[in-house]
């Protein structure tokens, strides 16, 4: 299996405040991969040195072969990294269709997503898409936002906190929705703190902690007292 | 220490400016005057803009309604011009009770425009005033601005003309309005208003979480300072001793050059305005001669510091040197737990 | 009918206010830039205008669509190396550059061509009018109206019906978030100021066929079409429009009352209407 998304040493600050120390992780294509901690473990950080959001101090990003680290956010994505981010961050003044479309603004000639493929997988916003994206609820709006990211055919899915602040059959809904993207051929990174729907879909599973990662391995192989306590910090000596 | 050394710098400036009259330069004395008023505006809108964060595209209306009133109170109410400066600076903050009620409703860059629209609402209106020439405007009438009080006395003592003794006059006059503004600003932005005042401009929603109301330190800002820009304004008009509506509420001359000034000094320090009338000064008097260069030399050099230095010379300056003449910081006590920070 | 006759006056003159404004608006609303050197740069156009029509002997009208490409040019250019940089939550910075812009056009234009008076030679249509009933309507404030009206409809087809104005929304709405879409804020944030500086064109073209200008006149246009875009409430170009005629309207009644009070009677409208509705009159539901 060979890497598509390769991160290595990746350090990340907010202003005076380290976030992340030296993060090393290797995406394989087809892949899909969890990242699991608790809140303010670096995740969300991670994320966003990964798309060009948050800047990146140290370390290198590289995607099928080619350094993207220094690239803008914009440039990120065309390089073909996609990310629904924390929150949903759906364009209030846009419809629905229009929030799809835009998730294609950069794109250039076709793939397997488009409008009527993102509708397919979540049929409720071929009913809404001249709506105002603010009128949907909150698990609708989630698919939107995925649906954005999917527009734009990435190579790789960044997934941020999916399931924050949605009922569990609603986030069972969308979960749903991960055997078809993986299918279409993109490798996805799910962070989630709800870390029992992270194991059911994930290939590899990290734990994050202060801004490293601290324990890594297949879900199968790794007990539920290792998750737990590199989740909450308890180290056993 | 430096504090005193930085005082004692300030009382020499002063005192070499204060005895600048007495060597009879006329001219030179008549510059000044121009220099130190515009100095005073500009202290006043650093107050407002660089303090209190109300960007007033409009101080043109207070320096205006300060001088019509002096106008009028010794064109139709033959009161002395000193005394009509007087009212003028009170009418024109009680002016600014209404416009205050207006413009704060607005934010930001609505704010500056509503100043501005103010502003010419003012300037229209007086236009209106036949009593005072209208559009056209009027002179201050002959020997007004000699009976004033002080000026036989500086004839006495010093033997110069009417004229030469209301110019030194005046040009005192602006001199202690600027001490008196430095000193009154320094007071005012160490004491607890001002402190508030500075911690709602860093941070509005901490500050209004501990207790500072922004809106009432902002409306006391905006108070005085149309107190003591009114009055600057009938300064500057009994020394002109013509007005007319365009002059007096100009905003290319009370608002433009002093936005200007405050920004190329550094914008929210307070030696900034003296730093940027310095180069404000300096860059007319060299390009004198080519129009209006200086002023397009001003625009650029205004652009220039907002996009490398926004805190303008002076500010460049403390960061280089580490210096600052008018500290407002307080110097945190020394505690003794100093040696633990950094360990929780 | 004499009142019939102001209002149609004044929502003519309105057309020309909403011109000014329009160009405001549209950065105005995109990016909250707020553009002290708008009128300025309009009167810049005007020149550019009469400069381009002197040197090749061209009809007003046809010097402006040579004019068109020059200063959306001019705008790109602007907001690339100047605004982009000052652009942030900090209004003053952008407020001080544009104000620095203003003086040093203007003071560029008072070197380059003095403090005279123009007039763009639109030739005889200048003076034509026909009546309807009692009322007499001039053509080329018919024209400038209905430019202005042409001028909206397009700048809403752009904004709600294109991909550009798709991502000059997206990019108000959350300019972060519009690059994790690929967007690049700074170069939607030049073809808008491009875009504005092509209307501002248009309305020079108006403002020098109309009337004299000289290099002065800018920030007193300026506070009209700042009126007219905060009378209408952020981000609403109709909103402008309907802010432009009541400026205009305004005007003309004052003017009737009172030729000296035409001027003030469009401030008071101004300020009246603030007093009433602080965000204006059709204001976004967000921002």
């Amino acid at each position: 299996m060979s890497a598509l998304l390769e991160i290595s040493e990746l350090t990340a600050h907010y202003g005076d405040f380290q976030a992340l120390f030296g993060v090393d992780l290797v995406l394989g294509q087809g892949q899909t991969l969890a990242i699991i901690g608790a809140n303010g473990a670096g995740k969300t950080t991670l994320m966003r040195a990964i798309t060009g959001i948050a800047q990146v101090t140290a370390g290198t990003v590289t995607l099928d072969g080619k350094r993207i680290d220094p690239l803008t956010a914009p440039d990120i994505l065309r390089a073909g990294i996609s990310m629904v981010p924390e929150g949903r961050k759906l364009f209030p003044s846009l419809s629905v269709e229009e929030n799809l479309m835009i998730g294609a603004h950069a794109r250039k000639g076709s793939g397997f997503w488009n409008l009527a493929r993102v509708c397919e997988l979540f049929p409720v916003l071929a009913e809404r898409r001249h709506q105002p994206s603010t009128s949907l609820s909150g698990g609708q709006q989630q698919m939107v936002s995925i649906g954005r990211a999917l527009m734009s055919n990435p190579s790789v899915l960044l997934c941020d906190e999916l399931s924050l602040g949605l009922a569990p059959v609603i986030i069972r809904e969308i979960y749903a929705a991960f055997p078809t993207i993986r299918e279409s051929g993109t490798a996805i990174i799910v962070v989630e703190q709800d870390i029992g729907q992270a194991l059911q879909v994930a290939d590899t599973v990290h734990c994050m902690m202060e801004g490293r990662i601290t324990l890594s391995g297949r879900p199968g192989d790794l007990s539920r007292e290792a998750i737990h306590d590199a989740y909450f910090g308890i180290t056993h000596s | 220490m430096k504090n005193v050394l930085g005082l004692l710098c300030l009382l020499v400036i002063v005192i070499a400016l204060a005895i600048i009259p007495l060597f009879g330069l006329r001219a030179l004395v008549q510059d000044l005057f121009m220099v130190l008023c515009l100095l005073v505006l500009a202290l006043n809108w650093n107050m407002l803009a660089g303090f209190a964060g109300l960007v007033s595209v409009g101080q043109q209306l207070f320096v205006g309604v300060g001088a019509y009133v002096m106008f009028a109170a010794a064109i139709l109410w033959g009161l002395d011009p000193l005394t009509g400066g007087l009212i003028g600076g009170l009418v024109a903050m009680v002016l600014a009770v209404p416009v205050a009620f207006f413009v704060f409703r607005l934010n930001g860059a609505y704010f500056a425009i509503g100043t501005w629209a103010v502003a010419e609402i003012a300037r229209l209106s007086f236009s209106q005033w036949r009593a005072l020439g209208g559009g056209t405007g009027t002179a201050l009438p002959r020997g007004a601005a000699r009976d004033m009080p002080g000026v036989q006395l500086i004839r006495d003592v010093l033997g110069v003309s009417p004229a030469a003794a209301v110019d030194m006059l005046t040009y005192w006059l602006a001199l202690g309005l600027v001490v008196a503004m430095l000193v009154a600003s320094w007071m005012f932005l160490r004491s607890r208003m001002g402190l508030g005042l500075q911690a709602v401009r860093d941070n509005p929603v901490a500050a209004r979480s501990v207790g500072v109301d922004p809106v009432r330190l902002k409306a006391l800002v905006f108070l005085l300072t149309a107190f003591a820009t009114g009055i600057c304004g009938a300064l500057i008009f009994i020394q002109t001793g013509r007005i007319s509506p365009d002059s007096a509420f100009s905003v290319i001359d009370w608002t433009a050059f002093v936005i200007f000034i405050v920004v190329i000094g550094g914008i929210g320090t307070l030696p900034g305005p003296i730093i940027g009338v310095l180069v404000f000064y300096g860059l007319q008097s060299l390009l004198s001669d080519y129009g209006t260069v200086y002023l397009i030399v001003l625009g650029v050099l205004g652009i220039v510091v907002m996009l490398f230095a926004r805190r303008g010379l002076w500010g460049a300056f403390t960061q280089w040197t580490g210096f600052d003449l008018l500290p407002l910081e307080h110097t945190p006590p020394k505690s003794a737990e100093t040696g633990d920070r950094g360990k929780t | 009918m004499i009142w019939l006759d102001t209002l149609l006056q004044g929502l003519l003159l309105g057309g020309l206010y909403a011109l000014f404004a329009a160009g405001l608006s549209l950065v105005f609303g995109i990016m909250r830039l707020v553009n002290l050197a708008h009128g300025d740069l309009i009167v810049l156009g005007a020149y550019v205008i009469l400069g381009i029509g002197t040197a090749f002997g061209l009809n007003p009208f046809v010097a402006a669509l040579i004019a068109l490409p020059l200063m959306f040019l001019l705008g790109w250019v602007l907001q690339t190396v100047l605004l982009n940089r000052v652009l942030g939550d900090d209004i003053l910075p952008p407020l001080l550059v544009t104000f620095g812009l203003s003086v040093v056009i203007q003071n560029a234009l008072l070197e380059g061509f003095s403090a005279d008076s123009r007039k763009l030679p639109v030739g005889p249509i200048e003076a034509e009018s026909f009546s309807i009933g009692s009322v007499s309507i001039g053509v080329m404030p018919l024209v400038t109206f209905g430019s202005a009206i042409l001028v909206i409809l397009c700048l809403n087809w752009i904004f709600y019906r294109t991909a550009l104005g798709r991502a000059f929304r997206a990019t108000s709405d959350d300019a972060v978030t519009a690059q994790l879409m690929g967007i690049r804020p700074k170069r939607v944030f030049a073809l808008a100021t491009g875009i504005a500086l092509v209307v501002a064109t248009i309305a020079a073209l108006y403002l020098g066929a109309r009337a004299n200008f000289d290099p002065s006149i800018g920030p007193a246009r300026l506070l009209y079409a700042f009126e007219a875009v905060i009378i209408g409430g952020l981000g609403s170009l109709w909103g402008t429009l309907i802010g432009g005629l009541v400026i205009g309207v305004a005007q003309a009644f004052g003017a009737a009352l009172n030729p000296e009070w035409q001027i003030l009677a469009g401030h008071i409208a101004f300020v009246l209407i603030l007093l009433v509705r602080p965000r204006g009159l059709f204001p976004r539901a967000y921002d």
